[in-house]
């Protein structure tokens, strides 16, 4: 009978070897809550076993079946909520799990983020992969071998110990026996040993006897990449599936009145769904779905609202702060008797634009409907998260809604939420077909949220022995993040205050950091210059952080700062900036040429230097952090949403400039290796010191001060 | 009016009977069913969507399908030989130059039109060229690096 079963369809073949698959459905009953992950790749967990569902975090107490599965091929197959988006958590998470295993990076087979076949591991965020995620992987694979090897000690009757595990398979030393990982995934023995949760304090390779940990592992399915074999979410095709369009209002805050739908509805083929606000369209193709939504956009009768545009966005940030009575700072000392006593005191606003994280790949989303059970296809960081939305936007149950995140085209924090799963959902419960929405450049542009803007005051007060005393930092509306100063002051008042934010905003790589530490880094080298010290020598007499010491020395010493910085011309400056953000640190050294005539600067040189702990994946780590210098430039140079009257006045490529290969410089990244402490993510922390390395560069050339990114209009307002 | 196209991918003839001013990329991607070839932009702005149209880079996007009538086109689901690779797929994969890879087609792509009109081009050279392609995971080093290890080893290419 149908009602005692479920059915769950193989519906990432792509990242299985599965030639052989079949029918690619099975009935499984009820009462067993079953997996199929591929050819012979079948989980059977008896119900109560807990598999780590809504549960975030790391899916601690989740059964080991949950995350490690033994196939007869002698691969295993390894299970994680984390969504790959570029910043390498494919290899690094089968790297985990492979050292752990005692096996080759080959053997692993990892399911990534799918609502029903993996755990719950938190949003892809915050760079929480490396702490959180592989910890918890490890332990995982680290409890399966432990429970395996004493399934083999059992079986032998041998003493603990007298084991030992590699490449797969349990040898006993005494007397040569041996048994492989592919010879126990039938046992029956595992299966129960594999109800077992997960253990808390299972002992992981220390990391001087890592063998695949630390190295540069490729992403598993680079191939599948560069022969176009991947499919990214907004590739999906269902059989029978249509494309969605949905009607957007014409600025922010509009609300549809009215609008007559009956040219559309009388297209052929065309499913047209009007429902609140919601206005959508399915056709055979999206230019078809495109000429319905034009057919009728125009009939819409709009009540709109006024919204402040960019020229006056940081007055109304300031104005709407929540500052004053409405939040108190956290001080040390005391800041008013400091400034008061202060040889010199500095005061400076600084200020930071809404940019968009633009991802290559738009926001897209397939969603099918069977049976009253929806599935979606989505490029979100995280597919619980985005299930949970859908639950509550469409009231559905929560086990009647799976979703999947194939490998997808990039987030940089920009996919925390499901837009077009919801739209596409919507869609297609009324076509009764499957139906894919992928959003547009524009749309993109307009609808995803923002890096919030930033209006941030300093206040800075130097003894008469040019150290600093006092250190007033009031950080409107970007976030906490790296708000607070690494270095040694005796009186500070550091605030972080929300603001009414008229524009959409949520997390990017590093978020609020970037602002904050462009603010700090850059107010430092005012007061460096007040001193009548070198920025260098001023930032090593107050940090007393050894790690952020370390790689302020290393970029400095890479860089050759002292002779470059005598080098300085009024067309080629230099400069440097550091921060700690996400318990990892970062100084980068940077030269900049300035063509005054075109008001134009040209970062020329960067040496970063970047510490997160032990490195994971070296080959992966220095992508990340090259990655994080070229979008850092973007956003200090160039990038800012402009807005009028609600609407985005440079919602394209052509007219919101991100950097390009001429935009690239020479790039030397230094990364250090700190084995005696635990690992930190590096996918954001890296980009923190661009921006102020640079505005302090430009200011060593030119004496003129950017107090504003992005800075390549700040630099032509003032010359 | 709807019209009928020919279009040889990849060395198959397809026809297909649409609206001409459909893009060639969607055509490839909703007709055909080729992914290969991204949407990034729809302006012709970022190179996600390039292919080859008679060995010509081609934003694919931005060209009315009804343009590529009778042409040829090679998407990155062509490039490779069988199981070889083509060079810039395997320096893509040597130096690791891919982070999400979205871009991926769209770069090795324009490459390798460059590498058939340029086999030996400057640093200089190949930044002008592929100026015209986005990656928003900046991962342009790796990229640069890539394309001039194709290049060391290519005599001459031959785009199929």
């Amino acid at each position: 009978m149908i009602k005692d079963t479920n059915t769950i369809e193989i519906l990432q073949p792509e990242r299985f070897d599965c030639a052989e698959e079949s029918s690619g459905q099975v009935k499984i009953n009820r009462r067993t809550f079953m997996q199929l992950l591929g050819t012979g790749l079948l989980i059977t967990v008896t119900e109560g076993v807990s598999l780590g569902q809504g549960r975030s975090g790391g899916g601690r107490g989740i059964a080991v079946a949950a995350r490690v599965h033994l196939n007869s091929d002698g691969t295993i197959t390894v299970m994680t909520g984390k969504v790959e988006e570029g910043q390498g958590s494919r290899a690094e998470l089968t790297q985990a799990a492979a050292e752990e295993l005692r096996v080759d990076v080959d053997k692993i087979r990892l399911v990534m983020s799918d609502s029903d076949l993996t755990p719950d591991d938190g949003r892809t965020a915050g760079s929480r992969t490396t702490p959180s995620t592989v910890p918890a992987v490890r332990r995982g694979a680290a409890t399966a071998r432990e429970l395996l090897t004493r399934l083999a000690e059992t079986r032998w009757d041998a003493a603990t110990g007298t084991l030992d595990v590699h490449d797969g398979t349990i040898t006993n030393k005494k007397n040569g026996q041996k048994l492989t990982y592919a010879d126990l995934a039938k046992s029956k023995d595992v299966t129960v040993l594999f109800k077992n949760s997960v253990s808390s304090d299972v002992a992981l390779t220390p990391v001087e006897q890592w063998e695949t940990m630390g190295t540069s592992v490729p992403r598993p399915n680079i191939r599948d990449i560069v022969i176009g074999a991947h499919r990214y979410p907004s590739d999906i095709v269902r059989p029978n599936m249509l494309y969605g369009k949905i009607l957007r209002p014409p600025s922010y805050g509009a609300t549809l009145e009215s609008i007559d739908l009956s040219k559309a509805e009388a297209m052929k083929d065309v499913v047209v769904v009007h429902d609140g606000q919601f206005v959508g369209f399915a056709a055979p193709s999206s230019f078809r779905a495109s000429q319905a939504l034009e057919a009728v956009a125009g009939t819409a009768s709009w009540k709109t609202a006024p919204h402040p545009s960019s020229k006056e966005i940081f007055a109304y940030l300031k104005e709407h702060a929540r500052t004053g009575d409405r939040s108190r700072p956290r001080t040390k000392g005391s800041i008013d008797e400091a400034l008061a006593k202060a040889d010199k005191v500095l005061s400076e606003t600084y200020k930071v634009a809404y940019i968009q994280h633009t991802p290559m790949e738009p926001r897209a989303a397939v969603a099918e409907w069977n049976d009253g059970k929806l599935t979606v296809w989505a490029g979100v960081d995280g597919p619980h998260q985005v299930k949970g939305d859908l639950v509550r936007a469409l009231g559905v149950a929560s086990d009647r809604i799976r979703v999947i995140v194939p490998d997808m085209g990039g987030g940089f924090g920009g996919k925390h939420s499901g837009e077009a799963a919801e739209e596409a959902a919507r869609l297609a419960k009324a076509a009764g077909r499957p139906v894919s929405v992928r959003w547009t450049r524009a749309e993109e542009f307009t609808w995803a949220y923002f890096r919030p803007a930033a209006v941030i005051e300093c206040k800075g007060g130097l003894d008469d022995k040019g150290s600093l005393t006092a250190w007033d930092f009031t950080s409107i509306n970007p976030g906490g993040s790296a708000i607070d100063t690494p270095y040694y002051i005796a009186n500070t008042s550091i605030l972080s205050a929300g603001s009414d934010s008229p524009m959409r905003q949520g997390a990017y790589r590093c978020l609020g950091a970037t602002a904050n530490n462009f603010a700090r880094e850059s107010f430092m080298d005012e007061l460096a210059a007040a001193a009548d010290t070198d920025p260098l020598a001023f930032r090593l007499a107050h940090l007393e952080n050894q790690r952020i010491r370390t790689v302020l020395e290393a970029a400095a010493k890479h860089f050759d700062w002292p002779s470059r910085r005598k080098k300085v011309t009024p067309e080629t400056g230099v400069g440097l900036a550091c921060g700690t953000e996400k318990n990892s640190v970062v100084a980068a050294c940077v030269e900049v040429g300035i063509d005054r005539k075109r008001g134009e600067i040209k970062v020329h040189h960067v040496v970063e230097a970047f510490e997160c702990g032990p490195i994971q994946n070296p080959a992966n780590l220095t992508s990340q952090v090259q990655g994080c210098i070229v979008m850092g430039i973007g956003g200090a140079l160039r990038e800012e949403m402009e807005f009028e009257n609600g609407k985005i006045l440079n919602a394209s490529f052509s007219r919101y400039l991100v950097p390009r290969f001429r935009d690239v410089p020479k790039i030397d990244v230094h990364l250090i290796n700190k084995t005696d402490i635990p690992s930190a993510g590096g996918g954001e922390t890296p980009i923190i010191a661009i921006a102020p390395a640079i505005g302090n560069a430009v200011f060593a050339a030119t004496g003129i001060r950017l107090r504003a990114m992005p800075m390549q209009r700040a630099l032509r307002e003032q010359l | 009016m709807d019209a009928t196209i020919t279009l040889i991918v990849n060395g198959t003839e397809k026809t297909v009977v649409t609206d001409p001013e459909r893009s060639l990329l969607d055509v490839l991607r909703e007709d055909l069913h080729i992914t290969g070839p991204k949407y990034g932009c729809g302006e012709g702005r970022c190179g996600a969507c390039t292919v080859l149209m008679d060995g010509k880079r081609t934003f694919s996007c931005s060209t009315p399908v009804s343009m590529a009538n009778k042409k040829k086109i090679t998407t990155i689901e062509g490039l490779a030989e069988g199981n070889s690779l083509h060079r810039l797929q395997q320096a893509f994969l040597d130096e690791g130059a891919i982070q999400c890879g979205y871009c991926t087609p769209g770069m090795i792509l324009a490459a390798a039109a460059l590498l058939n009109e340029n086999p030996h081009p400057s640093d200089e050279q190949i930044v002008e060229w592929m100026n015209g392609n986005i990656c928003r995971c900046n991962g342009y080093t790796k990229i640069l690096k890539a394309i001039r290890r194709a290049a060391a080893q290519i005599a001459e290419v031959k785009i199929p």
